[in-house]
This record gives C-alpha cells, sequence and structure tokens, in this order.
C-alpha cells in the first residue's frame, strides 16, 4: 500500500462508516473492510481503476468530485478520506466543506508544493517541479490547484477546523524525524485529518 | 445486434451453440396485479451452461420490452443471427457460460412461446388476445420464481436484465431479496420519466388506431395491425439510438443521387426506420406490444413510499451493479444514478458505471471493451463468492 494509505489505515477507527473520495483501485477500502469491519463506498472517475473496485468487492460509484457530494446527506458517514485529489479539484476549498458536511471528520492527503525538493526545481534550476508526487509536465497536469503543508493549515484555519492529527510521506516510507520537525520543507505527502468544531 | 455472421459458417468458438428451448407448464393459478388469476400458464425458456451440484451457480437473464427467450446461440443451422444478448453470454463472456448455468425465459404475455395473448384462454377455449390480462412486472417476477422453483434454483447467483429486463432484476431484489446473491441493472430507470410514457403512448395509440386492429382481435378477422405495429417500432426505434449514432449511420444520405420531390423513401434513415418497422410488424404481436408498454408505465416501486426510492429498496440485501451509457436518452445515466442514490441512501452495496458509448440505448445489446471490463469484473466477483470460481482466479481485463 502507498505509504500515505498506510497512515490512513491506521487512523481509521473499526466499524467506520466511511466515504473514500477518488478511491483508486479500492486497495484501501478493501483492507478495511478486511480487517477493521468499516463499510462505505469509494468514488473514483477513472475507468480502470472502477473495474479493479469492482473486482475486489469494493462498492464504487463512477463520480467526478468538481460535481460535489449532493447524493450524500449529512452526517450520513464517520469519515471522508480524499486522497492525492484536492490538487486537482476546481474548488479544493469547496470540497473541504463538502466533506465536513456529509462527515464530522476528513483525512486528506496532497503533494507537499514546499518540499524541498520541489523548491530545488523552481528555487535553483527555475522549472515548474517534477517528482514522484508530481510526475507531470505543467502542460498535461491534472493538479491545477497546488499548495504547501502551510497553506493547508492557514485553509483550516480559515475554516475554523481542528487539525486532529498530521504526518508526512516521503517517497514510499513514512517520513522520518526531519519530515516531522520540519513538514513544509521535508514531507513529499502531506496528509491531514481535520474535524468540524461542533 | 450482433452482426449475422453465419452462412454454413462454423459457430464461433465463443458461442453456447445449437439451443433447443423448452416449455415449462404452471397448473398452479398465479395471482396477478390487476386482481385476476391466471389458471395455468407456460413459460418458454432456453438454458446455457450447466448447473452444478449445489445449484448455486444459476444465472436469470430478464428480456426488455421486445425481447424474448432466445437471449444466445443459435437454434439451427440455418439461423443466421444468434441469440438478442448472444456479445454478453457464451464461454468467455461477461456473462461466462463455463462458470454459470444461464436461464433465459420469454415473460407471460409475451408472443414467442409463453403464455400470452396469442395462448388460448384454458377456460374458455377463446384465443387470449386483448383479454390477456395487463401483467406487471412484479407478475413477472412472481412467474420467474416459480421457474426457479421448477429447476430447483433456491438461489440466483445473479439476476440481469437491461432496460425493462433491469426493472425485473430490482423487482426480484425487493421481492425475494433471500433468492438472489447479485442483482445487474444495465441501462434501467426506477420509473418511466413522463417523456417516456408519452413514447409509450404515441406507439400505442399507432397500435389502436390502425383499422386492421380490431380492438385487439385482430386473428378472429385474418388479419394483422401491421401499419399500427410498424410505426409504434418506428417511433421506438427512435428513442433507442442516439443522434450521434444516427447520424453517424445515416447522416443526410439520400437513397438515391437526386431529391424526387415526393414523400417517398428518400433518405437513407427512412429507409432503414421502415425497414425495422416492416420486419417488426410481422415479428411481433401488437397485444404483446401493447400490454409490455404499458407494465413499463406502471413500474414504480417508491409509489408505495410516498416516492422515497430508498425505503421501497430497503429490503434488498445483495451487492448491485448499475450500469449506464453516456448517449442513452431513453434511461439517461441520470436515471441510473438516481437509483444508485436511493441504494446509497438505503446503505446497500452498489457500484455504478457509466459507459462511454455513442450507441445510445441499444449499447447495453452491443460488445463494447470497457462495458465487458466492469460487467464481467463484477460477475466473476459473484462466482468467486459463490465458490464457482477460484478465488486466485486472474482477472480477464
Amino acid at each position: 500500500m502507498r505509504a500515505d494509505l498506510e497512515i490512513i489505515y491506521d487512523w481509521v477507527p473499526e466499524n467506520a462508516h466511511v466515504l473514500d473520495l477518488a478511491c483508486g483501485d479500492g486497495v484501501l477500502l478493501e483492507a478495511l473492510a478486511r480487517d477493521k469491519d468499516v463499510s462505505g463506498y469509494g468514488l473514483e472517475i477513472d475507468p480502470d481503476g472502477i473495474t479493479r473496485c469492482i473486482s475486489r468487492g469494493v462498492s464504487v460509484i463512477e463520480h467526478n468530485l468538481d460535481d460535489g457530494l449532493s447524493s450524500f446527506s449529512a452526517n450520513s458517514y464517520d469519515l471522508v478520506i480524499m486522497t492525492q485529489a484536492l490538487q486537482a479539484l476546481r474548488r479544493p476549498d469547496k470540497m473541504l466543506d463538502e466533506m465536513l458536511r456529509v462527515a464530522e471528520e476528513g483525512i486528506i492527503t496532497f503533494p507537499n508544493f514546499a518540499y524541498w525538493r520541489h523548491r530545488v526545481h523552481l528555487g535553483l534550476r527555475g522549472y515548474m517541479p517534477v517528482s514522484k508526487s508530481l510526475p507531470h509536465a505543467w502542460f498535461d497536469t491534472p493538479n491545477i490547484h497546488l499548495s504547501t503543508f502551510n497553506d493547508f493549515e492557514h485553509l483550516c484555519r480559515d475554516k475554523g477546523l481542528m487539525i486532529v492529527d498530521r504526518a508526512v510521506g516521503v517517497g514510499d516510507h513514512r517520513g522520518h524525524w526531519t519530515s516531522r520537525l520540519w513538514p513544509n520543507l521535508f514531507g513529499e505527502i502531506a496528509i491531514f485529518r481535520v474535524r468540524r468544531r461542533s | 445486434m450482433p452482426e449475422s455472421h453465419r452462412l454454413n459458417d462454423p459457430l464461433p468458438a465463443d458461442s453456447v451453440g445449437i439451443i433447443t428451448p423448452q416449455v415449462a407448464h404452471f397448473d398452479t393459478p398465479l395471482a396477478l396485479a390487476c386482481g385476476k388469476v391466471l389458471p395455468d400458464f407456460d413459460l418458454v425458456y432456453e438454458t446455457y451452461g450447466s448447473l452444478n451440484a449445489e445449484r448455486s451457480n444459476a444465472v436469470l437473464i430478464c428480456h426488455a420490452l421486445s425481447g424474448h427467450h432466445h437471449a444466445a446461440g443459435y437454434h439451427n443451422d440455418e439461423e443466421r443471427k444468434p441469440g438478442w444478448w448472444d456479445a454478453h453470454i457464451g464461454p468467455g463472456k461477461s456473462i461466462d457460460t463455463n462458470h454459470f448455468f444461464v436461464v433465459s425465459l420469454n415473460n407471460l404475455g409475451g408472443c414467442h412461446g409463453s403464455t400470452g395473448p396469442l395462448s388460448h384462454n384454458s377456460e374458455t377455449g377463446r384465443l387470449w388476445g386483448p383479454d390477456f390480462p395487463l401483467v406487471t412486472v412484479s407478475d413477472w417476477v412472481n412467474s420467474q420464481a416459480r421457474l426457479a422453483d421448477r429447476l430447483g434454483i433456491e438461489r440466483w447467483a445473479a439476476a440481469v436484465g437491461g432496460s425493462l429486463g433491469g426493472m425485473q432484476v430490482l423487482q426480484w431484489s425487493m421481492a425475494f431479496p433471500e433468492r438472489i446473491a447479485n442483482a445487474v441493472v444495465i441501462a434501467a430507470t426506477p420509473r418511466l420519466s413522463a417523456q417516456n410514457i408519452a413514447f409509450n403512448e404515441v406507439a400505442r395509440q399507432a397500435i389502436r388506431s390502425d383499422p386492421d386492429f380490431h380492438a385487439g382481435w385482430y386473428s378472429e378477422h385474418q388479419t394483422l395491425p401491421k401499419r399500427g405495429l410498424k410505426l409504434a417500432r418506428m417511433v421506438g426505434h427512435i428513442t433507442y439510438l442516439s443522434e450521434d449514432a444516427m447520424g453517424s449511420k445515416f447522416g443526410r444520405d439520400l437513397r438515391t443521387n437526386d431529391l424526387n420531390f415526393g414523400f417517398d423513401v428518400e433518405f437513407q434513415v427512412e429507409s432503414y426506420l421502415r425497414y425495422q418497422g416492416d420486419t417488426f410488424s410481422t415479428t411481433f404481436d401488437a397485444n404483446t406490444y401493447l400490454l409490455m408498454t404499458k407494465a413499463l408505465g406502471y413500474f414504480d416501486p417508491a409509489a408505495r413510499y410516498a416516492g422515497n426510492l430508498a425505503e421501497a429498496l430497503a429490503p434488498a440485501l445483495c451487492p448491485f451493479l448499475v450500469l449506464s451509457f453516456t448517449s442513452d436518452w431513453r434511461f439517461p445515466p441520470s436515471r441510473s444514478r438516481e437509483l444508485v442514490d436511493a441504494l446509497i441512501q438505503a446503505g446497500k452495496p452498489v457500484s455504478y458505471a457509466n459507459i462511454d458509448s455513442p450507441y445510445g440505448h441499444d449499447a447495453f445489446l452491443l460488445p463494447d471493451e470497457r462495458y465487458h471490463a466492469v460487467f464481467s469484473a463484477f460477475m466473476q466477483r459473484a462466482a468467486k463468492e459463490a465458490g464457482i470460481m477460484p478465488a486466485n482466479d486472474e482477472v480477464t481485463q
């Protein structure tokens, strides 16, 4: 499993009712259902991902996240997860509102644009960063709203959200002490667990 | 529809082969939704693949408006076209007959061998004709349950259907939740829209206003309401195709090079529609067409729950696969999504894919790479869960 998915796997409580936005091939939901009795649905737009979910027995709905979550009523889930999709949405802030309408808690992961390698790319070499977490060229990238660890914290503060937990992933691994101490610099993947104040 | 490729050619390797329909006779009366009772009835059906010892690998195929029991394979060496869903039933196909035992029947009220307007009423000895009761989707499902009993099938590994067939699958999930393990609902809708009903009404009026209709007793007048049925089919056919499919198939092509300033066939699309209508008007029964369109219109499981479809679906126990096609404007993706949203609201396991296809409503009958991938992934999952297929088998995509 991808590093960010492993961290999320640990965070999801047993028996939780979960919505997984951009669930990919369904590997997280399958593991959660198998080991933690977690129920819920995955939303995905990629045809191959959808087929793989179905093969795994994961309930998956073909859905464009830019269309919002109007099919899901308020407080109908314990947790909404969205991995590596925030940066590709038309309005990430609106999606954050939607997630925390449907559930009290959300887990969000995205590539941290302030990761030191990205800074080197842009700051020293003068090119848009291309890395494992940002593999596309500037002209064909689906990532239209890149942000940093700090940016996201700022947005959460503005929205009055509580940051319950945060973590970083570097490459295929969980971040070590440097990235935990200076996540905005050493974290390649930002992982946030946020909660609305009720 | 599948291409006709048989002209003394050998059977394709992925065909279920030569199939002989069977007839099941039922003596126990069947109470219908309209309040009438069918004293006895026949159901004609075909089967493909073989039933396992545990009787756990049976798949029910529910047919659409003008469908019938002949869903796959050939009836004989002379038949040019295979069954109507041959693209998806057979060895290695979406409904893989290497694993599944497939049962496909002609519904009550049909005109292909099951008891319907063309049969004789055993109580009066007279042809049923227009007196055949207006059967509903739930009547069909009740009669299909009788057939399942007869075949010793306690629980279908899956019930599968497109369009009106999808409605029957929904009905199964609500009426006999413990008797289906999986539900596949393709290009369907939980209820007709006003526009759907309107098109059906035009079709019915076309038939009923044909002077040869004789209030449905045309057989006794040794005639057929061919013009009405032809018109009904022409209208229906337009709704089965997308604008793009029609455009790319015919465009504004003329049959001859010049306009002839008359009302004979000029455009290719006119010729095509007339041909479709003509063929249909001699092979399908008008009374059957009338009652099938009524059954479509009456289906509305949410009605009993003040329009709350999620509540209607509450009894369902099985996982669902819901599929729609982007260019289908008869039952567009939004109608499938309505069903999916209700299933989500009811907390039922459901997967949904919207297949990109230019072929309109008819796309559910045609082969398509992605359609096959999701459909077969779901069916293979069903086979593994039923223990019909080893769990570690590679998924073909």
